[in-house]
This record gives C-alpha cells, sequence and structure tokens, in this order.
C-alpha cells in the first residue's frame, strides 16, 4: 500500500480542493500525513513544492510534488491501480467524466462564488438563476452516468463524484447566507438524493467540513475581503 | 478500428482544432472534417456539444466529445499508435500539469495582450511573459515538452509554437523572440517542421491575412 511517510497532503481543512485528494486517498486506503497549511504566511514547504501557482493542495508522494487537485487525483488513481477505480475504465465514459469535471471547475464553481460576490438584490437573484441553470445541466449528466445507481460513477463513488461532491459543504454555505435551496427535491432530485448520499459515504464523512463550522470562515473570509476593498484606492 | 465512423467539427485557423486533427494524423486515424463557422454553427455542433457549443467535437461512432485536452486523452486512450500521453503516472501528472498552465495562464494573457493598446498598463503583456519564462525553463534540458518526440504538451502548446508569430506578423508587437526566449523559440520551431505536424497547420499567409483582418475590423468598429 503506502509506507510510513511515503504519501503527505498539504492542505487546509475549508478547501473543496484539498478534499478531492483526501477522498481519493480514503477511497484507495491509502495512509498519508496531513499537513494543514496555515496560508498566512505561505509555509516555505508549500513554496518549494508549488512554485508556479503556490496554492493548496499538493501531494508529495516520495517527496515529489504534484499540484492541481484533480490532476493529483488522476494520479492517485494510476499509482495504486489495485484499489477500487476512481475514474471508468471505458475511454468514453472517462472522456465524459473529465468534460463535466472541467465545466464544474470553469464554469459551475465560479457561478456558485458569484453569489457572495454579487452586489445588490437583482445581482443576487442572477447569480442564484445562473447557479440553479448549472445544476439542472448537473442533474441530466448525473441521470447519465449513474444509470439508475447512486453515485456518478455508479455503485461506488468516482472522479465526477469527487469533482462536484466536494463543493457541497460551500454550496450549503450559500443556501443557509442566501436563504435560498440551491438542491432542490423537486428540480434536481438525483443530485439531491446523491448529495446525502455522497456525504455519508465513508471515504468522504471524515474529511467534509460542517455546515457551521464553514460559514464562521466564510464571514471571516467575507470581512477581509470587504475590509481590502474598503482600502484600495479608487485610481487602481 | 479504422474507420469506425470518426468525425471531427473544426475551424481551420483554430489551435484547439488543429491539436485534435494533429492527434488523429499521428495515430493514422482516418476521419470525415466539417469545416464550421463561427457567425452560422451548424444544427450538428449544437445538438453534440450544447454545453459550449464550440468547437472542437469528435464524434466517435455517433457519440460526441468535446473540449480538445479531453479529446486528445481520449484519442490517446482509444487508439494504440504514436503515444501522446507519457507512460509514468508521474510524468503524466506533469503533463497534464503543463497543459492546464498552457491553456488557463499562458493562452488567454498572449492573446490579450496582442489586442492591448499602447497606452494600456500591459498587464496582460506582462503575465504572459513571465507564464512564458516558466515554460522556456521546462524546456531547459528537453528538445520538446515529451522529451525526445512531441506529445501531449507540445500538441496544447502549439498556438505558441505557431500561432504567436503570426499574429507578431499581423500585428507587429513582438511578444516571443529568439533574444528573450530561446529554448521555447527553437522548440516553436522545431515543432512545426516535425512530419505530420507540419502538415496539420494552417498555411502561414492565409493565417496572417485572417488575424490581420480580424483585427481591421475590431479597429473599425470601435
Amino acid at each position: 500500500m503506502a509506507e510510513k511517510g511515503e504519501v503527505k497532503l498539504l492542505g487546509a481543512w475549508p478547501s473543496p480542493f484539498v478534499m478531492r485528494p483526501r477522498i481519493a486517498l480514503n477511497l484507495k486506503s491509502i495512509e498519508y500525513d496531513f499537513i494543514e497549511e496555515t496560508m498566512q504566511p505561505k509555509s516555505d514547504l508549500l513554496l518549494k513544492s508549488n512554485p508556479v501557482y503556490k496554492k493548496i493542495p499538493v501531494l508529495l508522494h516520495h517527496d515529489k510534488p504534484i499540484c492541481e487537485s484533480l490532476i493529483i487525483v488522476q494520479y492517485i488513481d494510476e499509482v495504486w491501480s489495485s484499489g477500487p477505480s476512481i475514474l471508468p475504465s471505458d475511454p468514453y465514459d472517462r472522456a465524459i467524466q473529465r468534460f463535466w469535471a472541467a465545466y464544474i471547475d470553469d464554469k459551475w464553481f465560479p457561478s456558485l462564488s458569484g453569489i457572495a460576490k454579487a452586489q445588490g438584490e437583482e445581482a443576487k437573484a442572477a447569480a442564484i438563476e445562473q447557479v440553479r441553470e448549472g445544476l439542472a445541466l448537473l442533474e441530466e449528466a448525473f441521470g447519465k452516468c449513474s444509470q439508475g445507481k447512486d453515485f456518478f460513477g455508479g455503485e461506488n463513488i468516482g472522479y465526477l463524484d469527487i469533482a462536484l461532491g466536494c463543493y457541497l459543504g460551500w454550496l450549503r454555505v450559500s443556501e443557509k447566507m442566501n436563504s435560498v435551496k440551491l438542491l432542490d427535491e423537486a428540480k434536481t432530485p438525483g443530485l439531491t438524493a446523491w448529495a446525502d448520499k455522497f456525504c455519508a459515504h465513508d471515504a468522504v464523512k471524515g474529511v467534509m467540513p460542517e455546515t457551521d463550522k464553514l460559514m464562521e470562515f466564510a464571514k471571516i473570509i467575507m470581512a477581509r475581503f470587504q475590509a481590502a476593498a474598503a482600502a484600495a484606492t479608487p485610481a487602481k | 478500428m479504422a474507420g469506425e465512423g470518426v468525425k471531427l467539427y473544426g475551424l481551420w485557423a483554430s489551435p484547439f482544432s488543429r491539436r485534435v486533427e494533429i492527434a488523429l494524423k499521428l495515430k493514422g486515424i482516418p476521419y470525415d472534417y466539417i469545416e464550421e463557422h463561427l457567425q452560422n454553427k451548424s444544427p450538428d455542433l449544437l445538438k453534440y456539444n450544447p454545453v459550449h457549443k464550440k468547437i472542437p467535437v469528435l464524434v466517435h461512432n455517433g457519440k460526441p466529445i468535446a473540449e480538445s485536452q479531453v479529446i486528445l486523452e481520449y484519442i490517446d486512450e482509444t487508439w494504440t499508435g504514436y503515444p501522446i500521453m507519457p507512460a509514468d503516472p508521474y510524468d503524466r501528472a506533469m503533463a497534464r500539469f503543463w497543459a492546464k498552465f498552457i491553456d488557463d495562464k499562458c493562452i488567454p494573457p498572449i492573446w490579450k495582450s496582442f489586442w492591448e493598446a499602447e497606452e494600456e498598463q500591459g498587464t496582460a503583456f506582462k503575465e504572459a511573459l513571465e507564464n512564458l519564462n516558466l515554460l522556456e525553463k521546462e524546456l531547459e534540458r528537453k528538445k520538446f515538452f515529451g522529451g525526445e518526440k512531441a506529445g501531449f504538451v507540445d500538441i496544447v502548446a502549439n498556438f505558441i509554437a505557431y500561432w504567436v508569430g503570426a499574429l507578431q506578423e499581423a500585428t507587429g508587437k513582438e511578444v516571443l523572440t529568439k533574444e528573450k526566449y530561446p529554448c521555447l523559440f527553437k522548440w516553436g520551431q522545431d515543432f512545426a517542421s516535425c512530419s505530420i505536424i507540419n502538415e496539420n497547420l494552417p498555411p502561414r499567409d492565409r493565417l496572417i491575412a485572417a488575424l490581420k483582418a480580424h483585427f481591421e475590423a475590431a479597429k473599425a468598429s470601435k
């Protein structure tokens, strides 16, 4: 499996991106050292391991760094190939999961972040509508990928479950802070049921942060963001 | 496997479309090519890529795949022959890392810097130069990003190898010069002259003319 100290993960508990490799390592039953990054300031290890982006997560395998959460997940799947598969075996199914994972990161998650950034009621409503439109697309994708089973990956969680599921904590924070339902039994029944099963999964429940804890963290971040915006000179 | 209903919806001048053609040709896969028109997208394209409505789209046995990097990995996993991705998992992770870096952090600021007016701060230009520097370092001990032969990252970097030069000629602006980036410059020339790859790049004069027209039209509409 893995020797002591062979696998380390640099990360932080609130980060959805950090959750992804943690779930992957859990699925493969790989033991690892979790090194909590304070981020302010960034550690020497982080700066040395990810000089291009200086971001978490970073996986260190035999001290060799791998960066970018979904790239790390694929690496874990390919190295520990004797464990349960994270990506499906069929090339077309793999392509479909990679396509949706890219959509989630490039389009859907920015729309979720957009709710917090929206100024004024109209903008907020528009941002919420965008997130819901994305979820409608993902509901359709879920139907096709799951083929009636519990997860995008079928009987067990896989790449696309991990790609989307890591954002559930933040989605729930968004729902609470704005008093809206984004995942809806009526409009997105498949995803609504999936979300509960995902969060309850053995590989996930230990690393999914509690919504209340995340909300407290979100408030601190928002306060910092607003203070920075107020301090910024208009001429920039 | 050959000729099993492979169709590619593309654009002659698009680097993303050409990435897929390069991969198909390197593997020796026959395919039907359908030239799309940006202002008049075909019903097929809208049907096969309803989410983004963009090219390239590969259709294999009636099943569509969109997003050029996803398509490249699909091609490599479906057909044997010329290896596009490296074999070792660590090398594969590195290849995916640099390919993502190129699409997220190099191409957008490079493209934007050709549009920036001289009076602007040149933020895109600065970002482009910094990120090209990181790619330059990657090539210091290698002929291609893929090692001895062109691979995934080289194909994804086709915009840098070929389109940047054409953009420089079309606009008179310099971004990637031999002096500033000796390794990238040489790599670009080597890449563009590789057999098979050299036949699957848009004709240079035609590309420069199209880019010039594109910039003129934008200026005129201001």
